[in-house]
This record gives C-alpha cells, sequence and structure tokens, in this order.
C-alpha cells in the first residue's frame, strides 16, 4: 500500500491564509481537503447592537478585494427591512461601484495570481521580469477599477461614501467625463486580454456542476436578481435559507455550503456567465465567442478567460451608466428605523454573496447573517481536486503540488485578509 | 492613457506603511505623521495600508522613495533596520506581513522587474511587538517612532534637495 500525502501548509496566490492537504493512497485520490479560516463569522458578531447605519462601514473591512459586494449586499438587506427601494440614477451609481470593484477584482486574479499557473512562473514578479508590458497593461487595467472606487467610492479601498438609501455625495456629470476616457482604454486593455488568455493551454477538464448566481430580468447580474441554478431553482433572495444550509467540517474552520437535501453547487464567474451569457453586452459575448468559449463553460481551469469576458462587461456597463447617468436631486433615499427582517443578495467577484438583518425597531441590528461566496464554493474546490487529480498521478511532485494549487486558484478562493506567510511542504508517507 | 504607463514628473516620496488599528503595525504610518506637521521641502508624504499594486503606483516616476513599515524578524520590540533596496531585495520572510500575501517585498520586487524602481529607494523598518486589533503602538516602537522621524528628516536634508538633479 503507498500513501502519497501532499500538503501545502500555505497557499500562495490565493487571498488569504489557507492549507490544502491531498492523499492518494494506491494510485487514487482518497481526500481533499482545503482548510481555511473566515472572518465574516466574528463580523456577524460585531454587527450586533450596532445601528443599521453602520452597517456598511463595518462589513467593508471585512475583505479589502471586494469590500463593495459586502456593502451593497449589506444596503439591500437593510433597505429590504426597511422598507426602502432604491432605483433610477442611485441604482445605476451603485452598479458602477460595483464595476469598478470587478475591474481591480477580476484583473489582479488574472494577472497577479492565476496566469503563472499558466506561464510556468513561480509568480508575478517573474512574469514582470520576462512580460514587462503585458504586467503594465494589467496594472494600468486595474488601476481604471480603482479609479471608479475612488470616484464613486470616496476611496480606492473600503469606500467611505455608501449609506443605507444611497450615497453621502453623489458625483456631477462632468466628474464622470475624464472616469470615461480612461474606462475607453480600459475596455480595449480588457478585449486584449481576453485575446491573451484564450491562448493559455486549458487542462480538459470538465465537471457538471449544478450553477448558482443572481439572474436578472434584464441585466447581467450583478448588484440584484433572483437566484437561479442550472438544476432549474429560481428563488426570491429572501428564500436562500430555506434552499441552501452550512454544515460544520472538522478540518475547517469555515462552513461548508450545500442544497439542502443537494449536494455542492458552485458560485463564482463560471455560474453567472453560464446561467446569464445572453444577459452579457453584444461586444462580451463577441469577446467569449472569439476566445472559444460556449454560452456555457464548465471548465474551471477556463475560469481565467470567463473573468477576462467579465472586465470586458464592467468596463462596457461602466461606459453605459456613465453615458446614461443623470444627477440625482438627492444623494440618498430617506430611510426611518423599523423592526423588520431583510435579505440582500449581489455578485461578489467571487460569487454569490447573502445577507440577512434583523432590525430592532430603533435601528438596531438584532442579528446579522452573512454567507460569503468562498465558503459556498469549498466543498465543490475540493470535489474538482478529486476528480481532476486522478488523472495526473504520474507527475513528479513538484507539478503534481503546482496542479493542486492551480485547481484551487481556479475559484480565485478570498480565504480571508488574514496575515498570510508561503511554505511548500509535501509529505511521502509510505 | 493612465499615468501609470506614461510616468509622472519625478518627485520625491516618504511612504509609511501599515494598519493604524493593529497595534504597532502603524509605526510607518505614525513616523510620516510626524514628518506630516512639517514635511521636509517638496517632498510629498503618503499612506497606505500596504496592498502590492497601490504601493506599486506610488513607487512608479519617483525619482527617491523612503518607505517606513512595521516588520517581524525576531529583533526586539522598537528596534530599526535600514535596507537599501536599490541593492537588492528585501528578504521576505519579515514582510510577509500583507493582507494578501502580496505586499511590500512583492510591490519592490515587481517595480524592479518592470523598472519602476526610484533611483533611490530606502525601506526602514520597525520592529513591531504587537499587533492586536485596537491596540496602540507599544512603549519600544513609540519611541522608536519619534526617533526615527528625526533620523529621517537628517537623512533627506542631508541629501540633495528635491528637484535637484539627483540622477545624471
Amino acid at each position: 500500500m503507498a500513501v502519497k500525502t501532499i500538503k501545502v501548509d500555505y497557499l500562495a496566490r490565493v487571498e488569504g491564509e489557507g492549507a490544502l492537504k491531498v492523499v492518494i493512497r494506491d494510485g487514487a485520490v482518497e481526500s481533499a481537503e482545503l482548510r481555511i479560516f473566515e472572518p465574516p463569522r466574528f463580523f456577524e458578531a460585531f454587527l450586533r447592537g450596532r445601528d443599521y447605519s453602520e452597517a456598511p462601514d463595518i462589513v467593508a473591512r471585512i475583505c479589502g478585494i471586494c469590500p463593495v459586494a459586502y456593502q451593497m449586499s449589506a444596503v439591500q438587506a437593510i433597505e429590504n427591512a426597511l422598507g426602502v427601494a432604491v432605483t433610477g440614477p442611485l441604482r445605476d451609481l451603485r452598479r458602477l461601484l460595483y464595476c469598478g470593484e470587478w475591474i481591480e477584482s477580476h484583473t489582479l486574479h488574472i494577472y497577479m495570481l492565476h496566469a503563472p499557473d499558466f506561464l510556468g512562473y513561480e509568480g508575478a514578479i517573474e512574469l514582470a521580469r520576462d512580460h514587462p508590458e503585458i504586467v503594465r497593461r494589467g496594472l494600468a487595467l486595474k488601476k481604471a477599477g480603482n479609479a471608479i472606487m475612488s470616484l464613486v467610492g470616496g476611496r480606492e479601498i473600503h469606500p467611505i461614501n455608501v449609506r443605507v438609501g444611497g450615497f453621502y455625495r453623489t458625483p456631477r456629470r462632468r466628474e464622470l467625463q475624464p472616469l470615461a476616457e480612461q474606462l475607453k482604454w480600459a475596455r480595449d486593455a480588457a478585449l486584449e486580454t481576453v485575446r491573451w488568455v484564450a491562448g493559455f493551454d486549458f487542462p480538459e477538464r470538465e465537471r457538471d456542476y449544478e450553477f448558482v448566481a443572481l439572474r436578472h430580468e434584464s441585466d447581467y447580474p450583478i448588484d440584484e436578481g433572483r437566484i437561479a441554478s442550472s438544476c432549474g431553482l429560481d428563488i426570491a433572495p429572501r428564500q436562500f435559507e430555506e434552499y441552501f444550509e452550512e454544515a460544520q467540517v472538522e478540518h475547517s474552520t469555515a462552513l461548508h455550503a450545500r442544497r439542502r437535501g443537494g449536494g455542492p453547487y458552485l458560485v463564482g464567474p463560471l455560474a453567472r456567465y453560464s446561467l446569464n451569457f445572453d444577459r452579457l453586452s453584444p461586444l462580451a459575448q463577441a469577446a467569449a465567442r472569439e476566445a472559444g468559449l460556449g454560452p456555457v463553460c464548465a471548465n474551471p481551469y477556463r475560469s481565467i478567460a470567463v473573468r477576462a469576458v467579465e472586465v470586458v462587461y464592467a468596463c462596457d456597463e461602466a461606459l453605459r451608466l456613465i453615458d446614461a447617468y443623470e444627477e440625482p436631486e438627492r444623494p440618498a433615499v430617506a430611510a426611518q428605523p423599523r423592526a423588520g427582517v431583510g435579505h440582500g443578495a449581489t455578485e461578489a467577484p467571487r460569487g454569490l454573496l447573502y445577507h440577512r438583518y434583523r432590525l430592532e425597531a430603533d435601528g438596531a441590528i438584532a442579528e446579522a447573517r452573512i454567507v460569503p461566496p468562498t465558503s459556498q464554493n469549498q466543498a465543490s474546490i475540493e470535489e474538482d481536486l478529486r476528480r481532476f487529480i486522478g488523472g495526473w498521478l504520474d507527475l513528479p511532485d513538484e507539478a503534481l503540488r503546482h496542479r493542486c494549487e492551480q485547481t484551487v486558484r481556479n475559484h480565485d478562493p478570498c480565504i480571508s485578509c488574514a496575515t498570510h506567510f508561503l511554505q511548500l511542504e509535501i509529505d511521502h508517507a509510505r | 492613457m493612465p499615468d501609470s504607463v506614461t510616468g509622472r514628473r519625478r518627485r520625491w516620496i516618504v511612504l509609511g506603511i501599515g494598519n493604524p488599528d493593529r497595534g504597532d503595525d502603524a509605526a510607518g504610518r505614525a513616523v510620516v505623521r510626524l514628518l506630516r506637521g512639517a514635511p521636509p521641502d517638496g517632498v510629498e508624504i503618503v499612506e497606505q495600508d500596504g496592498e502590492a499594486t497601490a504601493l506599486l503606483a506610488q513607487l512608479d516616476g519617483a525619482a527617491a522613495a523612503f518607505v517606513v513599515d512595521a516588520c517581524a524578524s525576531g529583533a526586539p520590540a522598537g528596534a530599526v533596520q535600514r535596507f537599501d533596496v536599490g541593492r537588492g531585495p528585501l528578504p521576505r520572510a519579515a514582510f510577509g506581513l500583507s493582507t494578501h500575501g502580496f505586499g511590500l517585498a512583492e510591490a519592490i520586487e515587481l517595480a524592479r522587474a518592470l523598472g519602476q524602481l526610484p533611483q533611490k529607494c530606502v525601506v526602514y523598518a520597525i520592529e513591531g511587538g504587537r499587533f492586536e486589533a485596537g491596540a496602540p503602538l507599544s512603549p519600544p516602537v513609540a519611541a522608536a517612532v519619534v526617533a526615527l522621524a528625526e533620523q529621517l528628516r537628517a537623512e533627506i536634508g542631508a541629501d540633495a534637495r528635491p528637484g535637484e538633479e539627483q540622477h545624471a
């Protein structure tokens, strides 16, 4: 009997701190465990007793990469509890802000974290030594996302301009014009990015995932929609907990999510894209086709191409929103505290992000529940490892370990915003 | 095209890095806040949280950069180390405390690979003792912050004035 254990004590090129353990026994993958820490659980406790108006600034601190996602799911849920509807230019501005986050987050993952896997580099620094012009393009593209965050959100990281009911200050039309010029350049750079990643060598691996993502009556899902799945689910965000549950697993501090009475499911770019190809702009659809993607993509190694298509869409959509923008009369819709429960679901760059809040009559938060995309995907990531790695067991240890890491990085897990050290180790047990 | 691609006017910066709410991690920002009161002539004072691409954007186009950060190398709290990163990379193990596995050491190497490292680039590292959320600076680090601010002011003043050609 031969047992081989692949351990990656600290995963590199993922957001935050995580570890990986794959056990191979007699030539077959016996188990695969992704160990993660999940800070949002603490935030649920921090929120208790605070006024609802503080929630956007508190939840923004959950993640330095996707603070807008946390803010948007929070304000949507609280507005739902208060009976407030945010529409028209205020909704458009929120969507614009969210586009900035998608551009920033996806571009970071594509260029700095994921592309080195396909090109045989240790990381972005080594990639930059050989291809400085490509890395410069990625950094400039990411900067276009930062520019949206600064202008609409008030600053690049942890935006301060978001409030329940809208914003503290809304931009003037003329302020958005320089942004449009930068975004036109970014849209071209995003199209070049799609062509660049489309040329990578992708392992031919597919899975019959249950995709779960928002679906909106007219828009590609970012800031709102119903929750849909490739198995026919179609529910309102308030029904999320009736259909999905989280369970404790021994090897991880994060909860594993699954469909009630069902199994693991996948959220994120592959799910969004495969359920909403028809909602992409014509330019983004054409870019996808040029990259060899069909209307459904079930090969997680191609997620880098799907992310690149979503960056094209985010630039395109941001330009559309800026062009159509009319300055709102007031920066926010007035809201009055009342007792109630509200639900919110938006599409973080990594996938569906669900929030629920129960408010007291005076507006204090009595209870908060946050279900982030990475905890929803954790079981699917482990299943990917179990299914895909078996075909690569003949590879040398180093190459096999790299395949394991790449398989995790396909889903851009945002493991935590914690301290991170890089340390790799393989153990043999025979 | 964005200015990170086209380059900006050449300038001098002092960059303080850290999380202001995590104990001694705030050391770098505390140093530059002391300088901000009466900044050396023509020198830009910048505070950042340490995200690599934002750091890179600050280094881009600078003729000289003085970076101050907290570190955890095993030395006593408050110990200060000086690294001339123009001569070689930072020891990554001591600067691994970034939020996303992509921090100061990586930003500097990325800048070097892209030809964007300022001609003069010095990193001062203050050894931290505690990094708990909400904690103030520990006494030895608070003392080191004051001393380093003065040392930095002297070092910048001793160099040719910003704006004078440094890189013939």
